[in-house]
This record gives C-alpha cells, structure tokens and sequence, in this order.
C-alpha cells in the first residue's frame, strides 16, 4: 500500500509519501511504538540519510514523516518562531513530499515540530509533539562510554546526573544548567530534554499530547505518553527553578512566556519580546500591548535571536 | 547479619586462566574484618589479576569469592545480579587505583569526586554532601580551600589523597588497592602509608594491599601473601614470613630487597 503524492504540477510525485519508503515508516513506527511503551527510554532505530545536514532536524523529520497523515496540519518552530529558514524549510519539505497544510497558529496545527521550544499554549490530546533533538543521552557529559551508559540506565545508577548538579552549584552557587535540563521520567528513566530551556520542563509533566524525540545523528527515539509524570533533577536545598525576567514582552505585555532579548540599535537600546510569536501575535490581536508596542506592524526586528544555530 | 568471628571474605580456590596462561591457580584465603593482607611477589606473579579476580572485576575461571554482607549474609559475588554486584562495589567495598587518573573524575571538582558516592546511594542534599566532602578532605590532609578545584591542580599525593576519600566516604567495610604508592617518590610515599595506616586503623578497615615493595608491607599488613607465577608459595604473619621465610624463592625476595 505505497501511498505517493502525485501532484504532477511541481513535479513532486518522484518521492513517496512525507519522502521516506513505507518500509522505513513502518520501522520507525515500530521504535515509537516502543518508545512509547518505555517512556524516557532511548530506542536505537535505523536512521535514514535525509536530504538535510544532520543539525537540522532530521531525526524529528524522520519522527515527522512516519506519523504524519494526508489529513494533518503541520506547524514547525525553531526557538519560538516559525520564520526561521530551518522551520521553513521543514515546513515546506512537508508540504511539498506529503502535501499537508500548514500554519503558523499552535490551536490548529496536529502535529508541531520543534527545535527549542514548547509552545506556550497548552497542548491538547489530539496533537502531537515533535523534538528534533542533537544529543540525547543525559549521562555523556561525564561518562563517555556507550556501553557503560546503557548499564547505568538499566540499572537505574543516575547518580552522575546529581554529580553535574553538584558541580553546578560548587561553581556558580546555583544550578546553572538552563536547557537539556535533565528530568526524571516515570520514575524511572532519566531523560535528556535538549534543548529545550528548563523553562518548558514543567509542560512536559502531565502534558496532554503525545511527546516524541527524534536523534537523527545518534539515531535514537525516545517518548513521553500523554499524562506522563515528568520530574526535573534537584538537590532538596537547591529545588528546581524555571527562569523568570525581570521585564515582560514588549509587543504582548505577556509575564508568563519565555522572553527573548533583542537589540534594537547600537546605543545599547533593547527589549523583551516573546520567544513564541503565535503566542505573542495572537495575544496582540486580543488586544493585549506591551511597552514597546507602539501599534506598528509585527515581524521586523523579531528574528535575531533564533538564527543561531545549536551548538552541535 | 555479620558475626565477629565470621570471616568477611572467603576465596576458595580462585583460578583465571588468560588463554592457556595461567594468571593466578588455585588460591583459597580467608579475610577477617579490620585484617590487612598483603600480597607480594615479582611482577607477572598475578598479584593484579588475583585482586581483580577476588574484587569483581573480571569473573574467574573456576573458584568463588563470598562476601559477608550487611543484610543479605554471605554471598558469592559472582552469583549476585548485576545490580547488586555493583551496589557493592561502591558502597561497602572501596577501590584505591595505582594512577589516581582511573580511580577519579577528573573534569569534577573535589568536592564532586569525594560527594559522587553519597549522590549514588541517593543522598539529595548538597549541603550535607558538601560538609561530608569537606570533612574527608581534612581526613586525607587536604586543605578545606582545595574543595571546588580540579584533581587535575593537585599534586600527585594529593590525588592519592582524594582517591582514597572518594572511597572511604561511604564506610567501606573492605578496601583493594593495587600499589597506591607505586608512581609516588619517597618522601610523598611515606607520607601517603602513614595517613593509609591511620585510617585502616580508626575505621577497621579491612583491606588487600597488593605491592611489590616489601617495606610497604611489612608497614601496613597483618599477614602476607606470596606469589610466583600465579600462585601462593608461601603466606603467614607478616613479620614471621618476612623475618623466617620458609620458601626459597622468598628467601631470595626478602634477601634481594635488603640488599637494596
Ligand atoms: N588481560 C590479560 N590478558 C592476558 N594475559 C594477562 C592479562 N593480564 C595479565 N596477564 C598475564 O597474567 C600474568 C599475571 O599478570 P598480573 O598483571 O596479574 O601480574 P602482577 O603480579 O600484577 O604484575 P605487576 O607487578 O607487573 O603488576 C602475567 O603472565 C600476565 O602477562
Ligand atoms: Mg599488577
């Protein structure tokens, strides 16, 4: 039952179906099936070369492909922003190999595929949450050895993660580590969240949608069921902290997001503006106003911090 | 639960076998709590391997290893599972390494080393982690300042010192060390036996201390053991096997090294 997009007129119809053979869609398929059985357990899978660098998602991209159906709607972000060339062009990859809509709004889209961020509107069950994620074991920093990792996981030895957290606080007073923030899963497994901001560690506990990560260079899968109790690492005289600002977004007035600094001109003049600009534009269309908001159009200095790339 | 009288440690017979050379053969002892053995010989005589052997390190060809455990009475470590086998290892057994390099974290600070234990076994208070780290740095003669530096900043002492408080800080009942003076020159050397005395002393350490260097262990051990090509030749009190040795091939070790 190959299912190709024949759409004769951009002459896409050369590529099945969200570009990867039925073969490896039903292998990935299976991996989240398993992921999805062992939240916050790591699934090795057969990644595929995809026509991407490896930095720019292909591990969401393959998680993507193999779940996504002709009837979904599509929304990819980088950071918060769906106008950053790596969103784009997975967006448009998509809408190209699969012939999906697409958009920009978190309430309509079905499946979201991310790079930084988890949107700041709260996911409901009939969506589905892509990570595109670098690095997914938790344990690398300070033991570099695959099979000693896997031996520590099975056997539940995480003490090396408070180990990291110990340095932390040995060294700048508190826990410095402000994304890949490690949390707990299930009471079981500790799982790499990268590179999202600990920000967005609490919507992972309890979220309603389904939650899967895709490593395309480490070709690994991992998942977080729906309601899936997610608890990030602390010490109980250092308890876990999400960043706050001082300031709140300078076009939305919002106090509850993610604020992204943005310089506004070489005299040192900046702002706050929301890292989510569905959130934030939709907030502005409530009628909500920030500061700076000074009822010009969106879009023009929004974009700077999101074109860095992760370090990889 | 563990009985005075009962042995802590019982080797019956351990043989490894590294192809068809022999690493050590046949070797049974018994070790007591707070009794210090030593083992001797030339190298390749399988000191190291007979320790790796008898320490969970490398699973023997033939013969078992029993342990008294705290809660769980005697049991052989090799039919342990996994998961307990290495619970052992890092709670009531403690490994000093000769290169201070395989025994510690090097990119953590001191602190992280000595607190690495305490995290593994689930304590989750820094505050109490980092006075318990501190407390063993004094206990090995390391400055309280010297607690957020990298091993990498410590002398080769030093980092001897902080191996053996990254190991003790979970009160070991059984500590192995293969020749944790070996890459130390004299002077730091005497000092690092002096404070291990003190220490195997204060906490009833028992401990197998594998050396080449008869004089480390007529310092620290109560009995010794002596081996050649594989297997123990000879083994007593320190003091009578180095003072009225039986064997020639011991005769000639004790005599080479007062030559010395
Ligand atoms: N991993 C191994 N593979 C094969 N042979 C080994 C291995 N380790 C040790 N041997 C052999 O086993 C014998 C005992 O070696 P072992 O390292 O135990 O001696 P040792 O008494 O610790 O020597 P040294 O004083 O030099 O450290 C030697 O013949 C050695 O070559
Ligand atoms: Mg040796």
């Amino acid at each position: 039952m190959e299912q190709t997009v024949n759409n004769p007129a951009d002459n896409t119809s050369a590529y099945n179906f969200a570009y990867l053979d039925e073969q490896t869609k039903r292998m990935i398929r299976r991996t989240l099936l398993k992921a999805v059985a062992i939240p916050g357990y790591q699934v090795p899978f057969a990644g595929r070369e995809m026509p991407m660098p490896y930095g720019w998602g292909t591990g969401g991209v393959q998680v993507t492909a193999a779940v996504i159906g002709p009837k979904d709607t599509l929304k990819v972000i980088d950071q918060g922003a769906d106008d950053t060339t790596n969103a784009v062009s997975i967006r448009q990859f998509f809408a190209k190999t699969a012939n999906v809509a697409t958009t920009e709004k978190t309430a309509e889209a079905s499946i979201i595929q991310t790079r930084h961020r988890i949107p700041e509107k709260e996911l409901r069950e009939d969506q589905v949450l892509v990570y595109q994620v670098p690095i997914p074991e938790p344990l690398r920093f300070l033991e570099p050895r695959e099979t000693e990792t896997r031996k520590m996981h099975a056997l539940e030895e995480y003490g090396l993660m408070h180990v990291k957290l110990y340095e932390d606080i040995a060294r700048h007073g508190h826990i410095a580590t402000t994304y890949a923030y490690p949390v707990m899963v299930d009471d079981r497994y500790v799982m790499d969240p990268s590179p999202t901001p600990k920000f967005d560690n609490p919507k992972m506990h309890n979220m309603a949608a389904l939650q899967l990560f895709g490593a395309g260079r480490e070709k690994r899968i991992y998942a977080l069921p729906p309601y899936t109790k997610v608890k990030s690492l602390d010490f109980e005289d250092h308890p876990f902290e999400v960043q706050s600002w001082d300031d709140e977004c300078g076009m939305c007035g919002a106090r509850d997001s993610y604020l992204d600094e943005v310089i506004l001109d070489d005299k040192g003049n900046r702002m706050f503006v929301c890292s989510d600009t569905d959130y934030c534009s939709e907030r502005q269309d409530a009628g909500h106003r920030g500061q700076q908001h000074h009822d010009q159009p969106l879009g023009g200095p929004k974009s700077s911090p999101s074109s860095e790339k992760a370090a990889e | 639960m563990t009985k005075m009288n009962d042995p802590l440690l019982r080797v019956d017979n351990l043989t490894m076998m590294y192809g068809d050379r022999i690493g050590c053969k046949g070797v049974s002892f018994e070790l007591r709590p707070g009794e210090v053995l030593g083992i001797v010989g030339e190298s390749g005589s399988g000191k190291s391997t007979l320790l790796r052997s008898i320490s969970a390190q490398q699973e023997p060809t033939k013969g078992r290893v029993e342990y008294q455990t705290r809660i769980d009475g005697t049991r052989d470590v090799y039919e342990m599972s996994e998961a307990q086998r290495r619970l052992l290892m890092r709670t009531d057994w403690a490994f000093v390494h000769q290169n201070p390099r395989d025994g510690l974290r090097m990119n953590v600070s001191a602190g992280a080393n000595i607190g690495e234990r305490l995290m593994a076994v689930g304590d989750r208070h820094y505050g109490n982690i980092r006075s318990s780290a501190d407390n063993w740095l004094g206990k090995v003669e390391i400055a309280s300042e010297r607690l957020d530096d990298l091993p990498s900043t410590f002398s080769g002492g030093m980092q001897q010192r902080l191996q053996i408080a990254r190991n003790l800080v979970t009160s070991p009942r059984l500590v192995f060390m293969d020749e944790p003076t070996g890459g130390l020159d004299v002077s730091v050397q005497a000092r690092l036996l002096d404070l291990l005395r003190g220490l195997v002393h204060d906490l009833n350490l028992a401990v197998i201390i594998v050396t080449h260097d008869l004089a480390v262990a007529r310092l620290l051990s109560h009995r010794l053991m002596v081996m050649q090509q594989g297997k123990v030749i000879e083994s007593g009190l320190t003091d009578q096997v180095l003072d009225d040795p039986q064997h020639a091939y011991t005769q000639l070790l004790v005599s080479s090294i007062l030559q010395n």
